[in-house]
């Protein structure tokens, strides 16, 4: 029993899940019909949905940066490559004179991806090539991609009218929407090309210890390559949700701080920014924290834009936790608490 | 050819190779410019005469006295937040947080001075709450050992949403002392002006200069950027001072945020989006290199320099979208750390 405890207790999912339990909680006390969710012309709706699908964003792009911090790296360009993405295809979709036909929209979508793709293969360059630190390597284009987007825009915020292209962001697929569909899939594709194949183990190894994993044979090169490019195009997928959704390409605001919360997610699924072991799983539970925490603001009616301040409270505590300090501490503890129990029943 | 190769030499040879004097300074020239330590600083120097010489050379008008201060008055909020950053990227750390600090002083100021607070009382209050959030940084980095990337991070979460706490628009500051120093213009010659900020600005780089080059805690922070571990071994405050550079960030900061807040005379939450990055740029493109160890305060003060020339460069050009500051700030970025990574592999 207590061992069985001990083991749940100890898991790396533990927390983060213990947290979404609380804010969901907080959710139903606040507002009994949280969790309801009701069929409204074939489509789900309901809370939890709303959280499933506004968090899509952000969990497609958490999923890219589990990948890359777990190779020690870290991408702070995927706002900046979103903004991009949805702006070249908001921009192919208004010079084209038929913007609502899926054949146009898939080539906007297409393009966008590719840019996106050549976006991640330009870091990627940056860090494993050039041998750029990643933080840095990546503000570049993360100073620079803002640029580049309102470059696409000519400055102005682009609205489309495009049935097909809106409904990546708000439309509905079997009774689910369709920016969660595609989070699922994103997420399943990268849990299973990595999981059920060396790669994830060859992404941890390189996190692990550079220098090790390259004598021992490792392409390190190529990986960096893999997961940057995996980043940027799962940033640009992101940015096509979020543009569809607004039907607007804003080169300012798309994906702004988009970033913090990727990386937020990521952390708080206990994946160790120092590189190494990654938990996909965790990623899911923590883009689910963040979007749920966004919710409850709403919900418990604090103003929203106060979101942020509970952010940074988040982001400490889980650093606060996972700090070698803090484990120490807790070690400690553990120790004397085994050493009391296996005390007392020496004594009984 | 090969005779010549065969002949011997008729000069005997020097027990010491004593280099020609011709070949000794092209020799040192050559060094300095690809000595780590001064080599992008000259390249720097170079690059903003050449560009300031471009700029004169198009416009008519350029090549004034007063655009050239005008480098200085429209930056100065910059140049201190840049000596913040220099301090910290020193010993090899990071601090994303200084444009959400720069954004909450101003919201400080504008809201306490609304409801009548003294300006004195003002601007030492926030002078030592940017103070005491960098000091809480630096413990959470040294003591937690979190990652200065993350840990700043935070900071700048819990920054941003204190703006949004105080108010969600934009305060203008009417308070009789803040406008004087904003509109009071100090005359050094005829048709030349300066502001009490640069002043203030002129006077923090003096402080840092002198810190940095003549005090103990100044070579600490080179000794942390060189080796943290060598610096410890040899017994130096290695803790002390890895906390002291984030206190000295925050307060720059602040100080950076009440002389933003004399130039545009309000404060609003969403000031200074992306100014952490224009101050890294300035710091790196100023020659302090990102690992740490080597750089100089007036380095980055000439980088912020380079910013500013590019930013008047396209003001003067009129058809260049302001976006393009953006673009060419990446690229220049970019440029220089290459650069510092080729003079770094060539020491190794």
């Amino acid at each position: 029993m207590s061992a069985a405890l001990t083991r749940i207790v100890s898991s790396r999912l533990f927390w983060p899940v213990v947290m979404l339990i609380a804010l969901v909680a907080i959710n139903v006390i606040a507002f009994p019909g949280f969790l309801t969710i009701t069929v409204k012309d074939g489509h789900l709706f309901g809370s939890v949905i709303d959280i499933l699908r506004n968090g899509a964003p952000t969990l497609i792009i958490a999923v890219g940066m589990t990948l890359v911090i777990a190779t020690r790296g870290i991408d702070l360009s995927v706002g900046a490559v979103a903004a991009i993405s949805g702006a070249v295809a908001c921009s192919i979709l208004l010079s084209s004179p038929d913007p609502g036909n899926p054949g146009t929209v898939a080539v906007a979508v297409g393009a966008a991806l590719v840019i996106a793709l050549v976006l991640g293969v330009w870091n990627g360059f940056l860090v494993s090539v050039i041998g750029i630190q990643p933080i840095i390597a990546t503000l570049i284009l993360m100073t620079a991609g803002r640029g580049m987007a309102m470059l696409i825009t000519e400055g102005q915020i682009l609205t489309v009218d495009s049935a097909p292209f809106k409904a990546l962001g708000s439309g509905f697929l079997l009774g689910l929407p369709v920016a969660v569909l595609i989070g699922v899939v994103i997420f399943a594709v990268a849990a299973l090309i990595t999981r059920r194949t060396a790669l994830g183990m060859l992404i941890e190894s390189v996190g692990i210890n550079p220098e090790a994993s390259r004598q021992a044979g490792v392409r390190a090169r190529g990986l960096l390559f893999t997961v940057y490019t995996f980043c940027a195009f799962s940033a640009g997928i992101a940015g096509l949700i979020l543009t569809a959704n607004q039907t607007a390409a804003d080169a300012n605001n798309t994906g702004l701080f988009i970033e913090l919360d990727a990386i937020l997610a990521v952390v708080i699924g206990g994946t160790s920014l120092a590189g190494g072991r990654y938990s996909l799983a965790g990623t899911l539970v923590g883009a689910l924290v963040i979007q749920t925490l966004v919710t409850t603001v709403y919900t418990v009616g604090i103003p929203p834009i106060v979101t942020m301040v509970f952010k940074a409270a988040v982001v400490t505590a889980v650093c606060l936790l996972q700090s070698p300090a803090t484990n120490a501490a807790f070690g400690r503890l553990r120790h004397r608490l085994t050493a009391r129990t296996s005390k007392g029943i020496a004594a009984s | 050819m090969t005779a010549t190769l065969d002949t011997p030499s008729p000069r005997p040879q020097a027990p010491t190779p004593a280099p020609a004097p011709r070949g000794s300074l092209f020799d040192r020239l050559r060094d300095v410019l690809t000595s780590p330590k001064s080599g992008p600083v000259l390249v720097t120097a170079v690059l903003f005469v050449v560009v300031f010489v471009i700029g004169g050379v198009r416009y008519p008008g350029f090549f004034s006295g007063q655009v050239f201060l005008n480098l200085f008055v429209d930056n100065s909020y910059l140049i201190v937040l840049a000596v913040g950053m220099t301090f910290v990227i020193l010993t090899g750390g990071i601090d994303l947080s200084v444009g959400a600090v720069v954004a909450v002083s101003t919201m400080i100021a504008a809201s306490l001075l609304q409801t009548g607070w003294s300006p004195g009382v003002v601007i030492a209050l926030i002078l030592v709450l940017t103070s005491v959030l960098g000091l809480l940084v630096g413990l959470m980095i040294h003591v937690f050992k979190v990652q200065p990337f993350i840990a700043t991070l935070a900071a700048m979460f819990l920054a941003r949403g204190l703006c949004y706490v105080i108010s969600k628009d934009s305060i203008s500051i009417s308070e009789p002392t803040f406008v004087a120093l904003a509109v009071t213009r100090i005359p050094l010659g005829p048709g030349l002006s300066i502001t009490p900020s640069v002043v203030i600005a002129l006077v923090v780089v003096v402080i840092a200069v002198w810190v940095l080059g003549f005090t103990r805690f100044g070579r600490t922070v080179y000794a942390i950027g060189g080796s943290e571990q060598s610096g410890m071994l040899m017994g130096l405050p290695v803790a002390r001072t890895k906390v002291i550079v984030y206190v000295v960030s925050g307060f720059c900061s602040g100080l950076a945020g009440v002389l933003f807040s004399f130039y545009t005379l309000s404060g609003y939450p969403l000031t200074a989006v992306g100014t952490e990055l224009d101050a890294i740029a300035a710091v790196v493109i100023g020659g302090t290199l990102l690992t740490g160890g080597y750089g100089f305060v007036l380095g980055s003060v000439l980088g912020v320099l380079v910013l500013g020339v590019i930013q008047t460069i396209i003001t003067f050009e009129g058809t260049l979208s302001s976006w393009w500051t953006k673009i060419f700030i990446g690229a220049l970025l970019l440029v220089f750390i290459i650069l510092q990574k080729v003079l770094t592999s060539r020491r190794r």
